[in-house]
């Protein structure tokens, strides 16, 4: 089927926005079958987790042409023969902290697509330039002032709305692509673009916003991770991703395409409302103030969520800023302790590898000892367990001194010789030395955060 | 009579930096104000003991008969700094399905 290309306040039918991808890492074979299973307009796909910046940022560093989500230009290639003919346009955060050579590498992949940048979140340059015009830049969560960390920051990206992205959408670019936009932005975006909805009409923003958040987390609202009747779920190897049927009203609907696995109901739905929410009254957005306590659920029919009644609130003097710096240095290992009395004897393995490194005069600023099989997900409140047939033994530690950190992951493989009997699982050999890279989040006025669009193709 | 959390709500959790939410869903709406009585704030900070260094903070949402729970200072840092296997607070939701409630209407 074809659809013609829309124009803001033009055309005021139903559109149909799928998500695609909830994180990077997500399962690659759901945008390919959301465009080729069924009908939808719009195809938003979410890469950005709040570490993901750093690891992008030091990608970059390495090699000046990276620092992008690497898995989104090749899936553009794969899927532009079908984006054409049945005129899907895609809006991703990819970008990461190199939008304008992922939209490069996007022209490579599929040579044909015209492709729009969404620029001006990467604030790395000007966190001097705030700090003097007096913005403390406090932790929102901790209330340290910035200078904590200067000189430790990786990336700042300030988290950008759908109004930029919309934009991109008028230049009729068929790839959006953006930096640090935040989730629900990718879906209200299309909205905002198709319906030419006003930047204060708040009620309606935030039932955007909403249907942003049931559909970031990908399969999470279609069936996926959903206690309520798990065992029952249909076909989950095919598990349909979701897809939002937005009116220009407001009101939407929440579905999969037909014949794709998993389930779409209030259920299912209501748990990836409650996912990573604070208070509901108030999920503050780039582009409202979203109130959760207004939502209206109705199962409409097999699959299908009608989602109405949302009521918004003007979105705040600030923006939020996503800062990264580095945090010292962390290693986990494991080794795996069978029966007879496994969780004893990993036990004593946890005591002697401390003694061993008090003996050596090591210092972490922590020292953390899990038993998988016994107490990892739960810890205390675990049902206690009588003589588990296998334990795993999981042991991290973390501080600013690398070697430290390095001399424990040295420590767990010889107790299979010289510790309690019966240690195994060692095949992958020492445990590897991470960077710790922490995140910050504070404000900074909105009118310092300037967005443009460019054009490729 | 007293029975699981799980005979009434199913849940869903995850992380906001070093503090865990979790969502506490009514399976039928005629049980929310059964949850809202029950499952307070100071029961779930008495219930999870050790694991929630933090205050607890309970939120309602009547219309879709569930309540949201932020548990401060429960993952050991939170995201990168933590070295919990569960860093994110994935699997907390569930272990609240075990605390004891009435179940009176």
């Amino acid at each position: 089927m074809t659809r013609r290309l829309s124009y803001p306040g033009v055309e005021k039918t139903m559109i149909r926005i799928a998500n695609g991808q909830g994180f990077w890492g997500d399962w690659l074979e759901a945008p390919v079958r959301l465009i080729e299973q069924g009908p939808i307009d719009y195809l938003v796909l979410d890469y950005l987790a709040e570490i993901t910046m750093s690891i992008l940022q030091k990608q970059r560093e390495a090699d000046p042409s990276l620092g992008y989500a690497r898995d989104f230009p090749p899936l553009i290639g794969r899927i532009a023969k079908r984006m054409v003919e049945r005129n899907v346009r895609v809006i991703a955060n990819a970008g990461g902290v190199n939008p304008v050579s992922c939209a490069e590498a996007v022209r490579k992949a599929a040579p044909g697509i015209k492709v729009a940048v969404v620029l001006g979140d990467d604030v790395l340059g000007r966190i001097d330039e705030f700090l003097g015009k007096g913005y403390r830049m406090a932790d929102m969560d901790t209330g340290l002032p910035l200078e904590t960390i200067r000189e430790k920051i990786q990336s700042a990206n300030a988290y950008i709305g759908a109004f930029p992205l919309a934009e991109a959408l008028s230049t009729g670019a068929q790839v959006v692509i953006a930096g640090r936009s935040t989730d629900t932005a990718l879906a209200l975006a299309p909205m905002v673009h198709h319906f030419g909805w006003s930047d204060t009409d708040w009620d309606k923003l935030a039932a955007g916003t909403i249907a942003g958040h049931i559909i970031e987390c990908g399969a999470q609202c279609t069936g996926g991770n959903c206690q309520v009747d798990w065992q029952n779920i249909p076909n989950m190897a095919d598990i349909g991703y979701p897809i939002v049927e937005a009116a220009p009203d407001s009101t939407f609907v929440v579905t999969k395409h037909p014949g794709a696995g998993g389930r779409v109901h209030s259920d299912t739905v209501k748990e990836q409302l409650l996912y990573e929410l604070g208070d509901p009254k108030s999920y503050i957005t780039p582009d409202c103030v979203a109130d959760f306590t207004s939502i209206q659920l109705a199962d409409s029919g097999p699959d299908r969520v009608r989602v109405s009644g949302i009521h918004g609130r003007p979105r705040p003097a600030t923006l939020k800023l996503s800062i990264s710096h580095a945090n010292g240095w962390k290693a986990t290992g494991t080794l795996v302790y069978s029966w007879p009395q496994a969780l004893q004897k990993a036990q004593a393995a946890d005591r002697i590898v401390r003694q061993r490194l008090e003996m050596l005069g090591l210092r972490f600023d922590e020292i953390y000892t899990e038993f998988l099989g016994v107490n990892a997900c739960h810890g205390p409140l675990a049902r206690p367990c009588a003589d588990p047939p296998e334990v795993q033994l999981r042991m991290g530690v973390r501080g600013q001194d690398r070697k430290a950190v390095d001399r424990f992951t040295r420590e767990l493989i010889p107790l299979v010789l010289n510790g309690p009997p019966g240690a195994t699982g060692f095949g992958e050999g020492r445990p590897l030395v991470r960077e710790i890279v922490a995140y910050w989040s504070a404000l900074v006025p909105r009118e310092e955060i300037r967005t443009s669009v460019e054009v490729l193709g | 009579m007293n029975v699981p959390l799980a005979n009434l709500a199913h849940t869903r959790s995850g992380d906001k930096g070093d503090t865990c939410n979790v969502g506490v869903i009514a399976y039928q709406l005629k049980d929310y104000p059964v949850l809202v009585r029950e499952v307070t704030a100071e029961r779930v900070k008495v219930f999870f003991g050790e694991l929630v260094k933090g205050k607890v903070e309970r939120y309602e949402l009547p219309n879709l008969g569930a309540l949201n729970f932020l548990l401060h200072e429960a993952l050991g840092g939170g995201g990168t700094v933590s070295l919990r296997l569960d860093a994110q607070g994935k699997t907390l939701g569930a272990a609240l399905l075990r605390m004891e409630i009435e179940a009176r209407g």
